[in-house]
């Protein structure tokens, strides 16, 4: 299994921590895993993304220009992401911010409302939750339950309160995705 | 060595066992040899030689080291106090000095200098201020006086295009971090009894973790200021101290001690 | 097995420290390496005890590396490129007056302010000298964090061993992702004082001087001989390489560091068209594996280097191949990565004409 994977959207929209969550879990299932983030000067804003390769074997390059997936969240992002992904692969999309929706048809291309669904849930923050859960029902490489116990680890010990309702938006992700 | 002469029965006057025994580098009549005896006794007096780890800048006192019997490190030009912050921080438990000239502790070093004292490293720093680069050949310095002549001011200091003395010893004494500050000098017998119980004082406010204990010591520069060392004596005081004058700039307040 | 955790570069680096038994770290913050002093500032002293101290600029910090470094304690900084630019006068000074110390060049893209985004660019700066006078600093080129960690271990082990400054060459790109570690056990501060630590002179011994000063030539001379020949050992002993899939390959790709990595996905990509690519990747930069190439510059039919920078480690993979086969270079600069496709690509066209 090698799953290369670049997450993009605005700063704050928690794209990092989705990268983050999913090699830690990757740890614990002994994978390989790298996370390159984009880094910046800015300290609010802006746009984000990271590589986030998980793996059986050794990893090689960390740096990538091609993806097996790509998970977007913002429009600034499909536009620079959505010709990276491999033929064949997939683009994730958050479609409530979107104008200009992807025009690919070599790829599979799963569009969510996860931001309208967070809102409903209401804390817009687990929209990358919602995003995560759609991406692992998408592509089921890691343990639901190993998920969570990373999401243990990246979520700062203040916010532990929050942990039952991260499960369930991610748990509301993969619902969203119709099989 | 002077442990192998001969002790007359009623000595009053011996080399410091610190200062070691070979011949100075320094001018006739400079200030650098007096201090530099003032603060082997010292070493001596309290005891410190196995603590006292020493630090020696760039100027004329390059290879201070040479002379004392102690333990020490040079430094790069101006960064003398950055150097004895490293070695302080690793061995709080010694005492620690750095000996600096004005072009070194006042030009090139002035920010490590400022914020060395900003911090209030608990170290001695003796800088001597003779208002010249001496080793380099009597180029103007930081503290040259106004009108005065070098080599890079033939005319003599015209303030308006060289800037202005510069008062490192005022200038610290602001600083939170400095614990005591003083002027001295080593120009009259008596002088030199005032430097050394200065440089004692900052050794000791030292071990009780006070904080930068700042001595400047104004001096004179025979060679540079083109005079005997006589002559150079009379020009200090009639120049350089009614710019620099001297006495205690910070002292520990009443209630401390 | 050590304990296994995800760890930035800067991170780990910084943890690597304290578990080397670190005495003391002095830096100062420039991206993209500050998490070093953060990490450092915010677990280092109530673990260990060691001395954190956030200087006033890089100058201060590499002049307090020369005064603690003196001291025989084990010392530490870290900088990106300006900064360890700023670092070259102070690490003449510590070479020159055989001080052990380990510093770390996150580079960024150069010249000048440059960028914040990665580079390689401080090559030749931190192989050749860097600062003024005859000097070499043992140079580790990591890549992989866990590389970053192990570096540390060995680096201070180097710096003492020949009492010299090590130098671990990592960029930007390392410094901030994260990958998997193994850490190794904390090892404890030790209470040794080298013979020639300034530490205090007690009556049982002369005087310990740190200088790199010698008015007089002869002995200049001297002592720069006894450092030449020291670096004749160090080139002897230390070399370190990694060299994959070189026998019977018919080209060698060589980097170091990150784009190392990038040219082992290159390769695969070589491979997968039936192309036979080896590696070579320097470990140690200086001391560099001329023989790695030399040994392999008869059997194959040209060398790619890749590198983010114009050209620098070039000079000396041209001298380990000694004109005896086609050496190619691909580099970008400013900041910019290759990427793996991209490598592969330049591949094509300076040795196959422009496809596989």
């Amino acid at each position: 299994m090698l799953e290369e994977i670049i997450i993009a959207g605005f700063g704050g929209q928690g794209v990092l921590s989705m990268g983050q969550i999913l090699c830690y879990s990757g740890i614990t299932e002994n994978k390989e895993v790298s996370w390159m983030p984009s880094y910046g000067p800015e300290m609010r804003g802006g746009t984000a993304n990271c590589i986030t390769i998980i793996s059986d074997e050794k990893i090689s390059s960390p740096i990538i220009a091609e993806f097996d997936t790509a998970i977007v969240l913002n429009q600034p992002s499909l536009d620079k992401f959505e010709h990276s992904v491999k033929p064949g692969g997939v683009l994730l999309y958050d479609s409530t911010n979107i104008i200009k929706p992807p025009t690919r048809t070599d790829i599979k291309i799963y569009k969510l409302e996860a931001s309208n669904e967070a809102a409903k849930m209401k804390n817009t923050k687990i929209l990358n939750m919602i995003m995560l859960g759609a991406f692992l029902k998408i592509k089921p490489i890691i343990k639901f339950d190993n998920i969570i116990a990373g999401l243990k680890k990246v979520l700062p010990e203040r916010y532990h309160h929050l942990l039952p309702l991260n499960e369930e938006a991610v748990k509301k992700g993969m619902e969203l995705v119709k099989s | 060595m002077s442990d192998t002469m001969q002790v007359a029965e009623n000595l009053v006057y011996k080399k410091p066992k610190t200062l070691l025994d070979v011949a100075m580098h320094y001018c006739p009549g400079c200030g650098h040899s007096t201090t530099h005896k003032i603060l082997c006794e010292v070493i001596d007096e309290l005891n410190i030689q196995s603590e006292v780890v020493g630090v020696a800048p760039v100027g004329c006192s390059v290879i201070a080291y040479n002379y004392l019997d102690i333990d020490m490190q040079e430094a790069p030009h101006g960064r003398a106090s950055a150097v004895a912050t490293g070695i302080k921080r690793v061995l709080p438990e010694k005492l620690v000095f750095s000996y600096q000239g004005d072009g070194d502790l006042a030009a090139i070093g002035t920010g490590e200098t400022l914020h060395t004292c900003n911090r209030g490293e608990n170290i001695l720093i003796i800088f001597i201020n003779n208002g010249i680069y001496g080793m380099t050949g009597g180029q103007m310095a930081p503290t040259t006086l106004e009108n005065m002549k070098s080599t890079t001011t033939p005319f003599g200091r015209d303030v308006k295009k060289m800037g202005y003395p510069i008062k490192m010893t005022e200038l610290v004494a602001h600083l939170p971090g400095t614990y005591y500050v003083t002027r001295q000098s080593v120009h009259t017998p008596a002088n030199v009894r005032k430097t050394k119980a200065a440089i004692k004082k900052g050794f000791e406010y030292q071990r009780l973790n006070k904080g930068t204990c700042f001595i400047e010591v104004v001096s004179n520069c025979p060679s540079n200021w083109k005079m005997t060392p006589i002559d150079s004596n009379k020009w200090l005081v009639e120049n350089m101290l009614p710019f620099y004058p001297l006495g205690d700039i910070k002292v520990p307040s009443k209630e401390e001690n | 097995m050590g304990e296994l955790k995800l760890m930035k570069g800067n991170e780990a680096l910084a943890e690597a420290a304290i578990r080397a038994g670190a005495d003391a770290y002095f830096g100062y913050p420039i991206t993209p390496q500050s998490e070093v002093l953060e990490y450092l500032a915010n677990h280092a002293e109530k673990r260990t005890g060691m001395v954190i101290l956030q200087a006033e600029s890089e100058i201060a910090a590499i002049n307090m590396i020369y005064g603690a470094g003196g001291t025989g304690k084990k010392v530490m900084t870290s900088s990106s490129s300006p900064g360890i630019s700023l670092m070259q006068e102070g690490l003449s000074y510590i070479a020159c007056s055989e001080i052990p110390c380990l510093l770390a060049n996150v580079v960024r893209g150069g010249p000048g302010l440059g960028t914040i985004q990665p580079g390689q660019s401080d090559y030749l700066q931190a192989t050749k000298g860097g600062g003024h006078g005859d000097y070499k600093l043992i140079v580790l080129a990591p890549a992989s964090i866990q590389e970053m960690v192990d570096f540390v271990k060995l680096g201070f082990d180097l710096a003492f061993k020949y009492r010299n400054p090590v130098m671990i060459l990592t960029d930007g790109v390392l410094g901030q992702m994260m990958e998997k570690v193994e850490l190794f056990d904390q090892i404890p501060r030790s209470k040794e004082i080298p013979r020639w630590a300034t530490v205090g002179k007690p009556p049982t011994r002369e005087r310990n001087i740190m200088t790199s000063l010698n008015l007089q030539p002869e002995p200049m001379e001297k002592h720069n001989e006894h450092l030449q020949a020291k670096y004749r050992e160090i080139e002897k002993n230390e070399v370190r390489v990694e060299t994959i899939d070189c026998d019977g390959a018919d080209y060698i790709f060589t980097a170091f560091g990150l784009t190392a990595r990038i040219c082992t996905k290159a390769a695969q990509l070589a491979k997968a068209k039936g192309i036979k690519v080896g590696l070579i990747r320097p470990i140690t930069v200086y001391p560099f594996p001329y023989e790695a190439y030399a040994k392999y510059a008869t059997k194959v039919k040209g060398f790619f280097d890749v590198e983010m920078n114009a050209g620098q480690m070039l000079e000396d993979v041209k001298l380990g191949v000694l004109g005896k086969a086609p050496v190619e270079f691909y580099g970008r600069m400013g900041g910019m990565i290759p990427t793996p496709e991209e490598v592969f690509k330049a591949f094509e066209e300076k040795f196959l004409g422009g496809k596989a």
